[in-house]
Formats: structure tokens, C-alpha cells, sequence
């Protein structure tokens, strides 16, 4: 996978399943989003290929609900969060919007799936942001996709209402048998939702359970140089190893 | 003085005023939605450089204004999102074709009025085919608005998104720009390349404040691009003032009452924020 001349990742292979909750890890500029953006076809791959549901990643496919990483909506924005969930349905479409019942009741549905009902009908703009990130999870949700793509959802939120909106998408993904590959920074408050982890670091990809993975040798093989990781108190810790030690 | 509506230059007026301040609403929600106000406003002065090109070789001022604008628009448009913050840049370039649109004036002595009409409109001098022009241009453009809408309002809101989903990311921003050209250009009747934001901006940007649906907020960008317009007229028609000037004084008035309600209208909106704040002391 590459981006201009600059080669990002090399080697990356693996699967996600059904209903299955992947979490993407690796540090800053390791090519997590990138991974994401070749999924949903917004990167052509430099080779290889990527299958979702049976054939070729491409750009509109239905069968992808994404969430990328962005800033906060303009509080002035001219838009209540309904229709914001349900440029997720028919956004794509041409021609002025006039949901017919089927459409009103799907956005509904998905509105209710992430708990926004009682600030759907507002200002999208002036919501805070876990409010937000619900309705463009719900966005996400609109079009019943098969695989669910999540860029650190949680990025801006406080402890509380990144533990509420975990919970919410693995409650979702479970429910909907959706599977989801979910790029995160820190794994701790994922360790009980997650099925499976993808570490990439060094433009390669080690993937498997988190105590297969996040592992001392395992991730100084990725890295190339030395990586410690300590457990303590059910929590994983990554750190530069210490060549004398 | 007769009655403005039985006098055949006030309908031309009238009717192309009608036609420009239906247009620039439309187009106007998706320019401050898109933020490109400074760009829009830019288009003008470039229009400035191609309508006093226009005089000077003696073509009508309205080709060289569309000539002008849809070449920056083809270029602001190819850029694309990558136009956004770029206010230096833009400036740069309204500098230039305001400089042009001197260079072409200081060549073509003849007609200062020329000079008066470009800078500030000239709606009580609409010709019959001038009015055809504009209605022709004004439906195309406003049905092909209506055609683009949703994809362009997915695309505005949520770009990475948007195309994700498979929204035509290039051809919508060219496309958008072409309209912007076209709204731009007929707008320059009526008020002029230096108040085209009276017309384009201030009544969207005025609607937003009171309501938060996209169509409620066109709607209501209509009828205050209407009312500002046809008030507009009518006063000039008076008073011996440039149209422009009462345009640009209602919107204005207008835009500050809409700021000064705004919390009144929006009161019920900071109350769950009021919820959190509390929820995390």
C-alpha cells in the first residue's frame, strides 16, 4: 500500500469475520487510517487486494459503514442530526431529498440503536461530542452494513463517555452481527470487548488475540528494535525497551 | 411619478431581480455551508477583470463576466477541498484581476458609467434580452442545483464520507463553482462585483442563524434575498440612490436582528451541554 512514492504498508494480510470486533493498533503514522481508507476504496492499492463480503473493495459499497476521524461539526450547521443519519441511507443519491416512510423508519431505527433519540431532532452542530459521534455511528449503521470501519471514535471523549460508546458499539456490532475493525491508541479499555488485534508498526502487520500479539518479542520483531510490554493490574503497557537491560 | 409597475424598466427590474435573488440564495446556502464566502467573493472581482475586458473590446459586459468567472471557477473548483484555508492564495489572485479590471478601465476612457454600473449594478438598466439571459441562465442553474442536492449537501457536510460512499468528489466541486460563476454573474447586475455578499451570503447566512434544516434554511434565504431585492428596487425607484445601497443596508439590518434573536430562537439548544458539563464535575 502506498501513498505518492512513500511506501505505508507491506505485507499486510488477514481476515475479519462476521460479527467478529477487530482493533486496529500501532503508532502515529504506522498507516491504521490508511489501512481503513484502502478498505473503503477512498486509496488504490499499489497491489494486492481487498475482499469485502465476497468481492473487491470499491468505493459506494454498501456492504461498508465508515466513520473516519474529523473535526466537530459547525455549531451554526444547518442540519438536524436526522438528516445527518440519513445522508447515510440515501447521501449518495441525486436529486432533493423526500425520505418516504421505509427510509423514516430505517433512520429511526438506527437513531434508536445508538440511544440519540432525544437529540436526533436538534441541531446537529450544537450537540457535544459523544452526541455526535453517536449520530455518525448511527450514520455508519443506516445503510445495514457488513463491516463496520471506526477511526478512533473515542479521540475527544472523556473516560465515561469513551467507556459508554465502547460498550454501545460492541453491543451494536454483536447484535447486527456486524463486524468491526476499530483503529484505536490504547487497547486497555477495549480488552474485553476485542476478539482480535492488528499491530502495525514498521509498515507490517502481526495480527491475532491481544496476549499473542502484544507480546515483548512479537512487537520488537514488528518494530525492529527493542519493545517492552508490562501487564499490571489486567492492564497492557508498550514501551521502548532499554538496549543495556 | 407613475406607478414603478407600469413602467417597462421597473418589470425588467422587477422580474430580473425575481430570477438573480432566487439564484444566489440557492447557490449561497451551499457557499457558506461549503465555506467558501471569501472565494465567491473573489469570483466577483475576477468577473471585474472580464466584464471591463468585455467593454474594452466591446463585447456586453455580462459575456466577459461569465468568461472571467468560470475560468477561476474551474480552477477554485478543481482544488477542491484543498481551497479551504487558503484565503492568501485567493487574495492574491482577487488583487490581480481587481488590478486587471483597472489596467482595462484606464485603457477604455470613454464611458465612466461603465465603470459605475460593474462596481455597483445596474438593475434599472436591464434590457428586455438582458432579462432572457438571466431567466435562461437563472432555470438551468437552479435545476441543476436541484439535481446535485443531496450529494452536494453529503459532500459539504461530511467530505470523507461522501466519498466514500461513492459521491463524484471532483464533479460536484467543478460543478458547484460553474453555478457559483453563473450566480455571480447575473448577480453583478443588480448590486455590482463589490456588494455581490448581499446577495450571495447575507441571506443564507442570515437564515442559518434561525433555523436548522437545510430546506427551511433555503426557503427563508429566498424570501429575504426577495424582500431585500424588491424593497431594494422600490426604494431607488424614490429615492435617487443606488439600488445597491439599500440592498446592501436592509441585508445588513436584517442580518444584525437575526444575530441579536438568535439566542432567543436557540435557547432550548444549550441545555443538554448545560447537562454534560454538569455530569463531569
Amino acid at each position: 500500500m502506498s501513498l505518492g512514492r512513500r511506501t505505508i504498508l507491506q505485507g499486510v494480510s488477514g481476515s475479519v469475520r462476521a460479527g467478529e470486533f477487530v482493533v486496529v493498533l500501532g503508532p502515529n503514522g504506522a498507516g491504521k487510517t490508511t489501512l481503513l481508507r484502502a478498505i473503503t476504496g477512498l486509496i488504490p492499492l499499489a497491489a494486492g487486494t481487498v475482499q469485502v463480503a465476497g468481492h473487491p473493495a470499491r468505493r459506494g459499497d454498501p456492504c461498508i459503514g465508515y466513520v473516519p476521524q474529523r473535526r466537530p461539526l459547525d455549531p451554526d450547521l444547518p442540519l438536524r442530526g436526522v438528516e445527518l443519519v440519513a445522508l447515510g441511507l440515501d447521501g449518495h443519491r441525486w436529486g432533493i431529498p423526500v425520505p418516504d416512510a421505509r427510509d423514516r423508519e430505517r433512520v429511526a431505527r438506527v437513531i434508536a440503536a445508538v440511544g440519540a433519540e432525544s437529540y436526533a431532532d436538534g441541531p446537529a452542530g450544537r450537540l457535544s461530542g459523544g452526541e455526535q459521534q453517536r449520530l455518525f455511528l448511527a450514520q455508519a449503521l443506516a445503510g445495514d452494513p457488513q463491516l463496520l470501519l471506526l477511526d478512533e471514535p473515542t479521540a475527544s471523549l472523556d473516560l465515561h463517555h469513551q467507556r459508554e460508546l465502547l460498550d454501545l458499539i460492541a453491543r451494536v456490532s454483536r447484535e447486527r452481527r456486524t463486524a468491526v475493525m476499530l483503529v484505536a491508541h490504547d487497547v486497555n479499555p477495549l480488552l474485553s470487548i476485542l476478539d482480535r488485534v492488528w499491530y502495525l508498526a514498521g509498515g507490517r502487520c502481526a495480527t491475532g488475540r491481544p496476549e499473542e500479539v502484544i507480546r515483548s518479542d512479537v512487537l520488537s520483531r514488528l518494530y525492529g528494535s527493542p519493545v517492552d510490554v508490562f501487564s499490571a493490574g489486567g492492564r497492557l503497557f508498550v514501551s521502548a525497551g532499554d538496549r543495556n537491560a | 411619478m407613475p406607478n414603478p409597475f407600469e413602467l417597462e424598466f421597473m418589470q425588467n427590474a422587477y422580474l430580473a431581480g425575481t430570477v438573480i435573488a432566487i439564484l444566489a440564495a440557492t447557490v449561497g446556502f451551499f457557499v457558506v455551508l461549503r465555506g467558501l464566502s471569501f472565494a465567491a467573493h473573489a469570483l466577483a472581482h475576477i468577473g471585474f477583470a472580464g466584464a471591463t475586458g468585455a467593454v474594452l473590446i466591446g463585447a456586453p459586459p455580462l459575456v466577459g463576466l461569465l468568461a472571467f468567472t468560470m475560468l477561476g471557477a474551474a480552477v477554485m473548483g478543481w482544488l477542491g477541498e484543498r481551497l479551504r484555508g487558503r484565503d492568501v492564495a485567493i487574495g492574491i489572485v482577487l488583487a490581480f484581476a481587481l488590478g486587471l479590471g483597472a489596467l482595462f478601465l484606464t485603457l477604455y476612457t470613454r464611458y465612466a458609467t461603465e465603470t459605475f454600473a460593474i462596481l455597483f449594478g445596474t438593475i434599472l438598466g436591464v434590457s428586455r434580452t438582458d432579462l432572457l439571459t438571466t431567466a435562461i441562465l437563472g432555470a438551468l442553474a437552479i435545476v441543476a442545483l436541484a439535481v446535485a442536492f443531496r450529494p452536494l449537501l453529503f459532500l459539504s457536510v461530511d467530505p470523507e464520507v461522501a466519498a466514500s460512499r461513492g459521491v463524484p468528489e471532483r464533479f460536484l466541486s467543478v460543478g458547484f463553482f460553474v453555478l457559483l460563476a453563473i450566480a455571480v454573474s447575473v448577480a453583478v447586475q443588480v448590486v455590482g462585483v463589490l456588494l455581490i455578499f448581499t446577495l450571495i451570503i447575507a441571506p443564507p447566512a442570515t437564515a442559518e442563524y434561525l433555523t436548522a434544516r437545510p430546506s427551511t434554511t433555503i426557503a427563508l434565504a429566498i424570501g429575504l434575498g426577495l424582500l431585500e431585492t424588491w424593497a431594494g428596487i422600490t426604494l431607488a425607484y424614490y429615492i435617487p440612490w443606488p439600488v445597491g445601497f439599500f440592498i446592501a443596508s436592509i441585508a445588513f439590518a436584517i442580518y444584525l436582528l437575526a444575530r441579536f434573536l438568535h439566542p432567543v430562537f436557540h435557547v432550548h439548544r444549550s441545555e443538554p451541554a448545560a447537562e454534560h458539563a454538569a455530569d463531569h464535575a
